[in-house]
């Protein structure tokens, strides 16, 4: 377990799903895939949302650790800043 | 008649609501709802009166949205409703249909879903991927989709599907086994034209008496069953195509059904020689009525997809159809005239009717 929580930012459009989430929260976890686990046990049912079968993340979705793309493995460090960010698409 | 009617409409970019007065003829819109979701279908519980929504978001995914408060608040959720880990990608909703406590989620790649909470959890029904043809089915140009659901009016065991270029199936034993249902059906553009399976049902649809009698609008013409979609009928005849996507059936009287031509598969698929029309059967499909009274007879190369037809319960009923080009069409007269509701919507993928106090 980290030292200290992930401090995770969501978009606008994901928060939208769930009346009364925070755009920015913390979460615990030492990867991606863990720190996903406790957002939805904090906002239950986000898991499905940013995660398809595989489990994977979601084709349209980037995460970011740090500043860094990642996938569901990636390690997250202690107070690391964790972005969930809607790909460009759409028509 | 006090009484005043909703439509409920899904659009790839989310669901509107037009609040109708008394007279069918003043209409609110709200909107767009549901996050602005791509929702396929749009449909309302009769027992609990919640508004039923499913479809998918691009980054989301595949959702079922409920409302308990005809549309003002929404829920939403998928838990459940995938093929798992091992099993295809499920990408989004086509038709949620509730019944008797039960609500149903037919899906693409094409399988059945069922929640028996509120659309809390969703399980798969099993029974239908199971069959024995399911490794030949082949998707239609709009995907491999499950688009239809009839429940039947008493038996809870009993169930209607459609699945396009597959056709129909029922099941009497509450999903665990299903039987092909398309005896009578033609698949014209297969070299057996009279296959087991493989027929391109586009909209299938219950009768006023329920129980045994089924209409369909199929890839290749109109067809009625009165035992339960063993063996069909062709009833095409006195319509200008074989060709279209909804159809609507009365909601008292079994010989009344509503459908919408389209010039052709191959042709474009829009109103033949661009002339807005909807036609009428009162004897069961034996002869059929054109109305374009009130629609634009000109130059009107529109559209009108599988769910975009829907009837009210009033007398007499109210029948509305919405456009793949964002208009929505409304006739207070069960189909002799038709007046335009709105207009400039996103291009309508469903139209359902509710029922306010």
């Amino acid at each position: 377990m980290a030292e200290g929580p992930a401090v995770v930012h969501m978009p606008r459009s994901l928060v939208a799903l769930f009346p009364g989430a925070p755009r920015r929260l913390e979460a615990r976890g030492i990867t991606v895939a863990e720190v996903i686990d406790d957002l939805d046990r904090q906002i239950p049912g986000l898991r499905n949302r940013l995660l398809d079968v595989g489990p994977a993340l979601r084709t349209h979705l980037n995460v970011f650790v740090a500043g860094v793309r990642a996938d569901l493995d990636t390690p997250v460090p202690p107070r690391a800043e964790v972005h969930i960010i809607p790909a460009v698409s759409g028509g | 008649m006090a009484a005043r009617t909703a439509l409920l409409i899904g659009t790839p970019k989310g669901a509107f609501i037009l609040d109708g007065d008394a007279s069918r003829r003043d209409w609110q819109l709200r909107g767009p709802l549901c996050e602005g979701w791509a929702i396929h279908d749009i449909s309302v519980d009769p027992e609990s009166g919640a508004i039923l929504a499913g479809g998918a978001s691009p980054w989301y995914g595949p959702a079922v949205w409920r409302s308990n408060d005809t549309g003002s608040t929404w829920t939403h959720s998928s838990e459940g409703l995938t093929y798992d880990d091992d099993g295809p990608k499920l990408t989004t909703v086509w038709n949620v249909t509730a019944a008797r406590g039960a609500i149903y989620a037919g899906v693409e790649p094409a399988g059945l879903f069922r929640s028996v909470d509120g659309g809390t959890t969703w399980e798969h029904v099993a029974g239908l991927t199971n069959h024995p043809t399911r490794s030949d089915w082949q998707p239609g140009n709009g995907g491999l989709i499950l688009h239809s659901i009839v429940p039947h009016r008493t038996d809870p065991a009993r169930l209607w599907v459609g699945i396009s270029a597959v056709g129909a199936f029922e099941t009497r034993d509450g999903g665990l086994t299903w039987e092909t249902r398309n005896r009578g059906v033609r698949a014209g553009f297969a070299p057996d034209p009279y296959p087991e399976f493989g027929q391109c049902v586009h909209k299938l649809v219950m009768a006023a008496d329920g129980g045994e009698h089924l209409y369909q609008q199929n890839h290749c013409g109109v067809y009625r069953s009165s035992d339960g979609g063993e063996q069909w009928e062709e009833v095409t005849s006195g319509l200008p195509s074989e060709f279209g996507f909804p159809m609507a059936a009365h909601p008292r009287d079994p010989m009344t059904v509503w459908t919408i031509p389209l010039n052709g598969a191959d042709q474009g698929r829009f109103m033949p020689d661009g002339s807005a029309a909807v036609w009428r059967t009162h004897d069961g499909g034996e002869s059929w009525i054109r109305s374009g009274d009130g629609l634009p007879q000109h130059n009107a190369y529109i559209g009108v997809l599988r769910e975009a037809m829907a009837v009210d319960g009033l007398d007499p009923v109210g029948v509305y159809f919405g456009t793949s080009t964002g208009q929505l069409y409304g006739s207070a007269d069960e189909g002799r005239s038709w007046a335009l509701i709105a207009d400039n919507l996103p291009p309508i993928w469903s139209v359902e009717t509710m029922a306010l106090g």
